[in-house]
Formats: structure tokens, sequence, C-alpha cells
């Protein structure tokens, strides 16, 4: 499995860096034939990790869906105890985030690595402001007892004594802290991303980390789109 | 050699940059509008609607990430059969859920011997009238029409 394997693959494309994506790339694995099906191997993977996130996330949605309606009223009351502007808020740092997550992916494939690992210190920006958002949210939630199950203990409730409120803000902090949790998780990656471009790493014949982590990046923010109206918007 | 090389002539290329970079504003300004247009909409009361018109918005931004700035309008469909395939479990988990929730008040044994279901479907289950007095109100409404017999929910059924 030597240079000749190189030639195995010949699609009669034309000749011209076909050697950047041959198994000279330091970053070709050798059970890959070419650099293209390590590529596109990587990111099927990661496509199917994010089907299992729109599942996971999809389950919470139904049974807020489920509870939504066995608790009506208490539900709607709930809702106005959410802060709009902050919601909007985080919703439009996190739309600025994912563009320039693209930006970045976009400037490490085009070999502007400099311009990549700016655009990349801007999302994590982002993605540090959503949580400080966040973390005022919380603490006037704790602050008030809006909390979930038994630890809710707010008063002047319209319906006192209905387990409705308490089960609200266990979908809430479950969902907006499941989110949160990928957006920590979201952090590290792209710091981790961000050393790698700064080293030199990647290029425009090996950019997989970087547009794998735009993908998990995007729809980190693809579900806080229907986390926002649903939970923020509701009167 | 073959489509990685196309993707990254034909989209990615030197064309493609400034072609790339003025596409993800684009996609991000309308991204922005509709969040405006939601926030919008959320002041106006159109009753139930307003939950329809949050998820179809909602839906329009997810689609718009999910094309551009996740580039499956240019990337292989083996990538966008995939994430439909994730949508496509979710709306089937959705769709067993609801047939639950809008069927199982016919089956509680209380329920049995009336012929109207007493309750709205999704609202409380038999057990809560007690605790909320308006759905048992509702339900002692739609109560008397004894004429069908025991076998008329299940005939409703069917």
């Amino acid at each position: 499995m030597s240079t000749t394997s190189v030639d195995l693959p010949s699609h009669g494309g034309h000749g011209d860096g076909h050697g950047a994506h041959g198994l000279d790339n330091p970053h070709h694995q050798h059970h890959f034939t070419t650099m293209e099906q390590q590529f596109d191997t990587a990111k099927l993977g990661m496509w199917l990790f994010l089907a299992t996130e729109i599942l996971l996330f999809g389950g919470l949605f139904v049974g807020f869906g489920l509870m939504q309606q066995r608790y009506p009223r208490e539900f709607v009351e709930a809702h106005t105890h959410l802060v709009r502007w902050q919601g909007s808020l985080n919703t439009i740092i996190l739309l600025i985030s994912s563009f320039t997550m693209v930006m970045g992916v976009q400037a490490a494939k085009t070999n502007k690595q400099a311009r990549s690992a700016l655009y990349l210190v801007l999302t994590i920006l982002c993605a540090c402001a959503f949580l400080v958002v966040k973390y005022f949210e919380y603490a006037h939630k704790f602050e008030e007892g809006w909390l979930p199950g038994k630890f809710y203990h707010a008063t002047g409730d319209s319906i006192p004594g209905s387990h409705g409120y308490a089960t609200f803000f266990a979908f809430y902090f479950m969902m907006t802290g499941l989110h949160g949790i990928h957006i920590l998780a979201g952090i590290g990656l792209l710091s981790w991303i961000l050393m790698r471009t700064r080293k030199g790493e990647f290029s425009h014949t090996y950019y997989t980390p970087v547009d794998l982590v735009g993908l998990y990046w995007h729809i980190v923010d693809l579900i806080w789109i229907y986390l926002f109206p649903l939970y923020y918007l509701i009167q | 050699m073959s489509t990685h090389t196309e993707i990254t002539h034909s989209h990615d290329g030197e064309a493609g940059v400034a072609h790339g970079s003025a596409i993800y504003v684009k996609t991000l300004l309308a991204l922005l509008f509709l969040t405006g247009i939601t926030i919008g909409a959320s002041y106006i009361d159109l009753g139930s609607g307003n939950v329809v018109v949050a998820l179809i918005i909602a839906t329009i931004k997810a689609s718009l990430v999910v094309l551009f700035f996740m580039h499956l309008r240019w990337d292989k469909p083996v990538y966008g059969i995939v994430a439909m395939a994730g949508f496509l479990f979710l709306g089937i988990f959705l769709m067993f859920d609801l047939m639950d929730q809008e069927t199982r008040n016919y089956y509680l044994p209380q329920n049995l011997h009336r012929t109207e279901v007493p309750l709205t479907p999704g609202t409380a289950p038999a057990a809560m009238t007690e605790i909320l007095p308006d759905t048992s109100a509702t339900g002692a409404a739609a109560a008397p029409a004894p004429a069908a017999g025991e076998k008329a929910p299940e005939g409703d059924k069917k």
C-alpha cells in the first residue's frame, strides 16, 4: 500500500493538486483510500451524531408540548416569568456566532488561517456572552424560587398548589440547561480548534475538525432557534 | 479526487470566497430579520395561532441555517438524508405520542360508559377533574347524552 495505491482511484480528473489530496498528506490515515473519503467519512459520522442530537432535544420538546396541554394556564403564566429581551439578546448573539463560525470555516478552507483564528475567537466570545446572559437569567429564577420540581417555592401563583409551574420550570431548566452544556462543550471544542489553527495544522487540504466543529456549533444554534420562541415569546 | 476537489473548487475556490462570504452575510441578515418578525408577531394575539406562527418562522430560520451555514445546499445529498432521517423519526415519535394523547381519555374506566368524551383531548386526565374545576364543568356539560349504550365509545372509534 504505497505510492501505487494513490493512482488506483483515478477518476480521470485533472492532475493538478492531486498530491495535495493524496497519500503524502500528513493527516491522511492509512485505512482511507483518499483524503476525500476520509473527509466524507468523518462528516457522515458527524451528521449521524447531529441526527441523534435532534432526537435528544426533540424528545424534550415533545414532552414539553404534552405538559403544556395538561397545564395550559399554568404554563402560560410561567412563560411570563421569562424575560423576553434576555431571550432575544441571546438569540441575536447565537445567530452572530453562527455567522462568525461559518466565516471561520470558510477562511480555514481557503488557507487564511490567521483570519480563521480571529473568527474562532469571535465565536468563543459570543458563546461566553450567551452564558453571561444565561447566568443573569438563572440567578433571577433562583431568587424568585422558580425552580424545577420539588424545589419550586415561588409565591403568588394564580393556581396555588398546582404542579404545573414546577413542571414548566423542570422543562425550562432541563432544556436550556442541556443547551447550555452544549454551549460549554462548544467553547471547549472551539478552543481546541483555535489552538490547532494557531499551530498551523489546518490548510485547504485538511480542515476536517474545523468543518465538523462548525456543524456542531450550527446545530446548537438551530436548537436555540426553536427554544427561543417556545419559551420566551408565548404569552 | 473527484467530488471533494469539485466542492473545493466550484463552491469554495477562489470564486467561491466572495460569493460565499456574501451569501453568509445575507443569511445572517435574513435570520436577524426573521427574529425581529417572530418577536413582533408574538405581540399580536392570535390565540393558538401564535405558536403556529412562531414554529413556522423558527422552521424557516432552521432551514436557512441548515442549507447555508451547514452547507447542505451544496453538499452531497447523503448528509441531508441523514439529517432528514433525524426529523423523520422525531415526527414518528410525535405522531404516536399525539395518538396516545388524543385518545387516552376514551379508555379510562370512568369514561367508558359515556357517549362523549368528557374532557377535551389533551387536557388533564379524568383523575384530575377534582383538582381542576373548569374541566369537570365541561365534563358535566358534555356528559348527558346516554342514549347509545355502553359500546358507543368503541363504536365511535371504528
